[in-house]
């Protein structure tokens, strides 16, 4: 339900809502969304009408003579448990939604194939792609590899920045680390944001449910480029994802051989010259 | 008083101060006697006019802000200048006018409602001034070199001297101890004379809610500024002394500073708005010519709202590497927070239900802050749910909150504040139509700003970027916020025109011109040096209803109590004449 709500193509879908309608866990942040905005709603139409009513009702010249009330214990006593009430309304209802939000599903049988693996979070059968994200001043890399947080840059793992290229149906958990100062992961059609903070290791995770690419950038301050920082994930079909691997794997290898020849070169022409 | 006719009271503002100086003013130049001075008045009125002077600096630097945000790709500034206008702008605004303008009311006013001749430590509270002067002068003369740019929470690592090497993060360092050095003798001062220089018979349940508010005011100062003193004196050796306490390249945390800075940070938010809560809590009751709704209940929830203050300070960090299971108990305790919130919003709307109400510009300013706050209040349930707030949390919808919080919070009170108690500080009454003039233009122009930012943090614009792409979704709120930004400038302006004006030209006011509550209206306007010849004895919250009533009974005369009809007529002379 909540998920064709978001789906549903509106000019004011983001006025009063979220976005959404990538992920499962976006999804389910956007229902617990419409939740409370529906509480807030009755809340602020009765509480906004009392004042706007008692405003024009006991205007002087209408009513001249003042009640002397001092207070009334039940009353109070009434409206300080209702507020109670509502939040804890709103309280179970979080902690229902919550491990949706939390907890990533196993990937979808035309997702991509995968082998299991134990670090948090987990889907229920174990497996789930990695992609390590490394946030530096001003832009986004990701590592490709399930090993990508334990061997680093060692595996020649593939890599790329600023775009992120995703199978669909498939569980992603993003392991995200910064380099330098905090950086915030968000991609708001793909679930709430995350921050990289340099010395820990923080873990999110979507499951994107149609191929599409979506836009999002960091959210924390990060110096003065901090606007330029912006971040794509591109979701791609199993088959697309398997030649996007190889092809980069491919790609950094021809590189890199590049860079060496070059740099071999340029060391033999300083010694030549000296 | 026995000596004065029983016939005269019908004529004569009552009560009245018999006599006052008793001795001849030495001669003096008259900036050296401000320069100088020792009394409490003399000191809130300076605390008052360097705060809107701060204040009108921080909104040049909002409108820098907006215009720069009001089409996309904008290149009016550069990155370095917005980041630099982003630190200014929320550092003014917190450190040099919200905090401290709650001061300069609390200076001028808690002696004089509690019936003292001044604060406790009258030269305390001289150096808290200079202080505060001197902590603006400090961060305001980085614009002659490089001011901060990493914001007003100044996250580390962004904040250690790798990566904001300038002077500018020193000064800031400094400012935060030299204000936090000044709120904190204040606050001292603050809980000292409430303690101790009640007028005779004032009880702590008849104590005014405003006196409430500063009272709380002060304890949370007291517990929350040493943190952040800390906070930023381990900063300082980070970056100077060879420290690693936020360093992560040496174990050190960046967590660390959220966690010291948000224990500092959040009860910071109720350090702004509970003195503003208590200032409607005086001006409702007044204009609606009724007792408040539920004293106790309004004292309660303040000592409420102050301990749990302490306790919710991640929900400012529910994006950072914390436990599932903290973050729900931030939430809940935020929630909680929300419980006496609603008790006073509720109290206010009942203390104006079956009253007679006389729209003055000050009641005005606290029912469009009612109407304000309840936005403000209401995002931040949304805010305190911690899933919500992955997708919120750092976007425009928090900007929007805040601002309704803040904004309609304090500024919006500070602005009914001043109209309620302009009579009393300058014996003159304020132009009113012009008064709700402003407002109204405030009102519209503040909505307009930051109601579509709601909008904008929903569609995904996070904060604290300089420019963004058109085609994004973004372009056409923006430029609503940006115009409404130049709309609110207009009636803060209209406001401030009005205030030199009637300074000058204003009717005069005499002692009592709203009929009020409290003690500070028993004396003349504006009072003597020594504010009372006699106190009296007080024997409810509302002395000044007490004193009339008495008059009353002795005289006959209909003294201006309960209903409006005397004291309608009067204010509509005033405002039509």
């Amino acid at each position: 339900m909540a998920g064709s709500l978001a789906l549903a193509p509106s000019a004011f879908a983001n006025f009063i809502t979220p976005k959404g309608g990538g992920s499962p866990n976006a999804d389910s942040i956007h229902t617990l969304y419409l939740v409370v905005l529906i509480v807030a709603a009755v809340v602020f139409v009765a509480v906004e009408s009392a004042l706007v009513y008692a405003v024009f009702t006991f205007r002087a010249k209408k009513h001249p003579v003042a009640r002397q009330i001092h207070g009334n214990t039940r009353l109070e006593i009434g409206w300080t448990s209702a507020a109670a009430l509502i939040l804890l309304i709103l309280a179970v209802v979080t902690f229902v939604k919550l491990p949706s939000i939390v907890n990533p599903p196993n990937s979808q049988k035309d997702g991509y194939a995968l082998s299991a693996s134990v670090t948090e979070p987990n889907p229920p059968n174990g497996q789930k792609l990695r992609v390590c994200v490394q946030g530096r001043q001003y832009i986004w890399r990701y590592t490709y590899g399930q090993n990508c947080l334990k061997t680093g840059y060692a595996a020649h793992d593939p890599y790329s920045y600023t775009t992120m290229v995703v199978p669909v149906h498939t569980t992603v958990v993003l392991a995200i680390q910064s380099l330098d100062v905090i950086h915030s992961w968000w991609i708001p059609s793909l679930g709430g944001k995350v921050d990289a903070v340099p010395g820990d290791t923080t873990y999110t995770w979507f499951q994107a449910t149609h191929v599409g690419k979506y836009r999002g950038q960091c959210a924390q301050l990060c110096g003065w480029n901090h606007d330029a920082m912006d971040a794509y994930v591109d979701v791609v079909t199993p088959a697309q994802y398997k030649a996007f691997l190889s092809g980069q794997t491919r790609v950094i290898r021809d590189q890199n051989r590049q860079v060496s020849q070059l740099r071999s070169i340029l060391t033999s022409e300083n010694q030549l010259g000296s | 008083m026995a000596t004065v006719a029983p016939e005269e009271y019908a004529v004569q503002p009552v009560p009245q101060v018999l006599a006052h100086e008793v001795h001849a003013p030495r001669e003096s130049k008259k900036w050296m006697d401000w320069v100088l001075t020792t009394d409490h008045k003399k000191i809130g009125i300076m605390y008052l006019v360097l705060t809107f002077v701060f204040f009108c600096m921080g909104g040049v630097e909002a409108l820098l802000m907006r215009s720069q945000l009001a089409v996309p790709n904008n290149t009016l500034l550069n990155p370095e200048h917005y980041n630099q206008l982003l630190t200014l702008h929320g550092t003014t605004m917190i450190f040099l006018f919200v905090v401290p303008v709650w001061a300069g009311f609390g200076n001028y006013m808690v002696p004089l409602m509690i019936g003292a001749r001044d604060m406790a430590f009258p030269r305390l509270n001289a150096l808290s001034f200079w202080l505060l002067a001197c902590g603006g002068i400090v961060f305001y003369a980085t614009l002659f070199w490089k001011p901060p740019d990493a914001g007003w929470w100044s996250y580390p690592p962004l904040s250690e001297a790798l990566f904001s090497p300038s002077g500018g993060q020193d000064a800031w360092i400094f400012l935060i101890h030299l204000t936090g050095i000044s709120s904190l003798l204040g606050a001292i001062n603050f809980y000292v004379t409430i303690v101790n220089m009640r007028a005779p018979g004032m009880s702590w349940n008849r104590l005014p809610l405003f006196i409430w508010g500063i009272l709380i005011y002060a304890i949370l100062l007291i517990i929350a500024l040493p943190v952040v003193a800390a906070a930023v004196t381990m900063l300082l050796t980070d970056r100077h002394f060879g420290t690693h306490f936020f360093d992560p390249t040496t174990h050190g945390s960046p967590v660390l500073w959220q966690h010291l800075f948000w224990f500092f940070g959040h009860p910071e938010v109720y350090i702004m708005i509970m003195p503003g809560f208590a200032v409607v809590s005086e001006v409702v009751p007044v204009f609606s010519r009724k007792p408040i709704f539920g004293y106790k209940a309004f004292a309660a929830a303040t000592a409420v709202i102050a301990f749990l203050a302490t306790l919710v300070w991640a929900h400012h960090m529910f994006a950072s590497p914390i436990p599932i299971v903290v973050l729900g108990f931030f939430m809940l305790s935020s929630f909680l927070i929300g419980i006496p919130t609603g008790v006073k919003i509720f109290g206010w709307i009942a203390t104006m239900w079956q009253g007679s109400l006389v729209m003055t510009t000050a009641m005005w300013y606290c029912v469009g802050f009612i109407a304000i706050f309840l936005i403000g209040g209401i995002t931040g349930i949304f805010l305190a749910v911690f899933p919500v707030d992955w997708q919120l949390n750092d976007t425009y919808f928090v900007v929007a909150h805040f601002h309704y919080v803040l904004m309609g919070g304090a500024v919006f009170t500070v602005f009914a504040g001043v109209y309620y108690w302009f009579p009393k500080m300058t014996g003159r009454l304020c132009n009113e139509r012009w008064g709700k003039i402003s407002f109204w233009i405030m009102f519209v122009g503040f909505n307009a700003t930051f109601f579509v930012q709601h909008a904008l943090g929903l569609s995904g614009m996070p904060r604290r970027i300089y420019t963004y792409p058109p085609g994004v979704g973004w372009s056409t709120y923006n430029l609503i916020s940006s115009i409404g930004s130049y709309i609110l400038a207009v009636g803060i302006i209209t406001s401030i025109l009005n205030w030199a004006i009637s300074y000058k030209r204003g009717k005069v006011a005499g002692p009592d011109p709203w009929k009020a509550n409290t003690l500070e209206w028993f004396t003349s306007s504006p009072p003597p040096t020594n504010n009372f010849d006699v106190i009296p004895r007080v024997r409810s919250v509302t002395p000044m209803l007490d004193i009339r009533r008495e008059v009353e009974r002795h005289t006959g005369v209909t003294q201006k109590r309960a209903g409006a009809e005397q004291f309608l007529h009067e204010h509509e002379q005033l405002t039509h004449s």
